[in-house]
């Protein structure tokens, strides 16, 4: 697991452009796929049925295109990792090397997965977001900065306003990401309730 | 009320219960299930302002669930509540040799793996053959464990399904999965309360399918981001359980999180004598409780939405998100009407579904007929579709499959013989799991084969192949499409005129 233990509000890198509206987690990480005990080997089949045809070989998706290798953020339209459940998606998305995503909105189960294992899911208003992508299509090589603590998104001198669900930001800002060890300091809380709903 | 006052509210609700006032009632005069039970199970406010919830019922299948115990183990910790957890096997199972070991290795290890991991911690495992396995959403309602005003937490997006008892329920992610198995409490942001009343009477033909299908046509595949679905007016009121289930089995195909239907006479009737139910004295008490979780009179929500029956056909998809659909007797739509990003999904939906703009959806060639899922693998949907099927024939250009959604769905169905009218039409009557719902065993789509399916996803490659083609739609449209040969409209099929 590559949970950030201590905190990090930062995150930068190339970008890439996947285009389309509710983009679901069955075309994130097509189920055939889901056939694992551990999520280690998820990062190749990161979209896999949309990067390759029956054969195995390349249909040139954005992923695979030569100015988009290394990216590190991945920035889409509306609704994305809408679908399952599936922890894959997020994984098979860090296990990619991708660090954060940017996206018009964000699908409720995904941004949860998403944010316990520290990969921010942050949104942009639209037009804004469109021109985002407009300067990584201009310039591959563009790093972009996300800034949690400022909430602002920097590429090529431009600054963007970008908006993170406050629980996720306060998640990142305190590294406190992945809730366990506060879930587990209320054993005695959980045990009252547990015996007053007649769960014990 | 928007977020911030939901967060203020239950912010107060929780001080309330923490300094031990009981004054909360009278503050906030009215309250809808949703707020009555998420009150109930908080067990504390976090850090980051989320709320820490606890959870009545763990439900864990095989994907999302070995991964956690692995989780768990490396970092020592044990089950806490093992009594709260029931696991069964559905996604990878197949559905003609289920026997062990599994002629593919991987599924094998993923059944050993939980087979291992609920025996060493003390976890119910219901295995197949042990005449309670199934799909965990069929499983859990038809046992009694399910249970209005519960929370419940499954590794599993149609968890909502079990909403249909009057329960927050919630699928979650793997590390959720350790979450809840390490605390039995997850950490989770409250949502809105969308009222969605659908009123007056359904035109023959029309099922609870096509009410949910409708719903998600209108209001988006992302309109429900953020919300809790409250199902209500006299057409979910007239609604059997399976019926309620089918409705809030696909809330998260609308992109809420959960959704429900207050408990009533008809949520009671179905649980009285269920297996994990109390009986007698216990069984009346137990009513009682689950009585005051019904959202009051009063109650107040974030948003109130109204459907009118008469409104709602028989309603198939043509694209490839649940949203893309139309009734049956509409036309697909055209890309030229709409401008922007929208025109591109509607032209690259159409290329990737081989269909026409502007032509009729009744009458697309089909390949396959799936007939089972959590959405309509239930004995109601068998039952509806043996009464049209008797005596007529699946074309014989199509691979008909009907996959009952559990061992005890399969063995009520053969009590009634309902298998052989299936198989005398032609389908093929299988073993319980969630088959062609998705890829993750041998039944498949092959190539681009066309699948008129009962299930509830018609993403790219959902039902394995990435280039098969997936239109949803109610089992008795399957039905029809599996007799025809090609998607038709049931009502004229089978002649459903006068009678629901
Ligand atoms: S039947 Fe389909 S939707 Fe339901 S649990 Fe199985 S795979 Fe998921």
């Amino acid at each position: 697991m590559n949970k950030p233990s201590t905190k990090v509000t930062k995150f930068n890198g190339k970008g890439v452009y996947v285009r389309g509206n509710d983009i679901d987690t069955d075309r994130i990480i097509p189920a055939r796929f889901l056939k694992c005990v551990t999520f280690d080997e998820l990062g190749p089949a990161l979209f896999y049925d949309v990067r390759f045809d029956v054969d195995g070989n390349s249909k040139g998706h954005v992923l695979d295109q030569v100015q988009h290798q290394g990216a590190e953020i991945l920035i889409s339209d509306a609704n994305f990792g809408c679908g399952s459940s599936r922890e894959h998606a997020p994984q098979a998305i860090q296990k990619f090397g991708l660090k954060a995503v940017i996206a018009d909105s964000f699908a409720e189960i995904f941004h949860g997965n998403c944010t316990t294992l520290g990969i921010p899911c942050v949104t942009m208003d639209k037009s804004e977001r469109e021109k985002l992508v407009s300067l990584i299509e201009t310039d591959p090589e563009a790093e972009i900065i996300i800034d949690l603590e400022d909430l602002k998104v920097v590429c090529a001198n431009n600054i963007f306003n970008i908006h993170l669900k406050e629980s996720a930001r306060e998640a990142f800002l305190a590294g406190t990401c992945d809730p366990l060890d506060s879930l587990l300091s209320a054993t005695d809380e959980i045990a009252r309730i547990a015996t007053k709903l007649g769960y014990a | 009320m928007g977020i911030e006052e939901v967060v203020f509210h239950a912010k107060i609700a929780v001080l309330l219960s923490l300094t031990g006032a009981i004054v909360a009632k009278n503050l906030y005069p009215g309250k809808n299930l949703y707020q009555k039970v998420w009150d109930d199970h908080v067990v504390q406010q976090l850090d980051n302002g989320q709320f820490q919830l606890f959870i009545a019922l763990h439900l864990i299948h095989e994907v999302t669930s070995p991964q956690a115990f692995g989780m768990l183990k490396d970092k020592g910790l044990k089950v806490a509540y093992p009594a709260r957890t029931f696991a069964t096997v559905d996604h990878i199972i197949p559905t003609d040799d289920q026997s062990r070991p599994l002629a593919d290795d991987m599924a094998e290890k993923m059944v050993q793996v939980l087979s291992d991991a609920t025996r060493e911690h003390g976890i119910e495992f219901f295995p197949p053959e042990s005449g309670s396995q199934g799909i965990v959403h069929v499983v859990g309602p038809e046992l009694g464990l399910t249970q209005p005003g519960m929370t419940i937490g499954c590794g599993d997006s149609h968890t909502s399904t079990h909403g249909a008892f009057g329960c927050i329920a919630l699928g979650i992610g793997t590390s959720q999965v350790r979450d809840l198995l390490a605390s039995q409490t997850i950490a989770m942001d409250p949502l809105k309360v969308r009222r969605i009343r659908i009123e007056g009477e359904l035109s023959p033909g029309v099922t609870a399918k096509d009410v949910i299908l409708h719903i998600i046509r209108i209001l988006g595949v992302n309109g429900g981001v953020g919300f809790a679905y409250e199902y209500a007016g006299s057409v979910i009121e007239n609604m059997t359980m399976d019926e309620r289930m089918t409705v809030c089995n696909m809330s998260i195909e609308g992109g809420a999180r959960c959704g429900y239907v207050n408990p009533d006479e008809t949520t009671f009737e179905f649980l009285r004598g269920r297996e994990r139910v109390p009986e007698g004295d216990a069984f009346d008490a137990i009513v009682e409780k689950w009585r005051t979780y019904a959202s009051d009179a009063d109650a107040s929500y974030d948003d109130e939405v109204t459907f009118d029956a008469a409104d709602i056909k028989p309603t198939v998809t043509w694209g490839v998100t649940p949203g893309q659909a139309i009734s049956i007797d509409e036309i697909i739509p055209d890309p030229k009407s709409v401008d922007g990003l929208e025109k591109s999904l509607i032209s690259d939906a159409l290329d990737y579904m081989q269909l026409q703009a502007n032509q009729p959806i009744k009458g697309t060639k089909i390949d396959v007929a799936f007939l089972g899922s959590c959405t309509n693998g239930r004995l109601s949907d068998f039952e509806q579709v043996a009464a049209v099927l008797k005596g007529r024939k699946v074309n014989p250009t199509v691979r008909a499959i009907a996959v009952p959604g559990s061992e005890k769905v399969d063995k009520a169905a053969r009590e009634l013989n309902l298998h052989l009218i299936f198989e005398e039409a032609g389908f093929e009557w299988r073993k319980p799991g969630c088959s062609m719902c998705l890829a993750m065993n041998p039944d498949k789509l092959k190539g681009d084969e066309v699948c008129a399916s009962s299930s509830n996803r018609n993403f790219i490659g959902r039902q394995g192949s990435s280039t098969g083609r997936t239109i949803l739609m109610s089992p008795i449209m399957v039905a029809a499409a599996a007799i025809e040969g090609k998607v038709a409209d049931a009502r004229e099929v089978f002649g459903l005129v006068g009678s629901r």
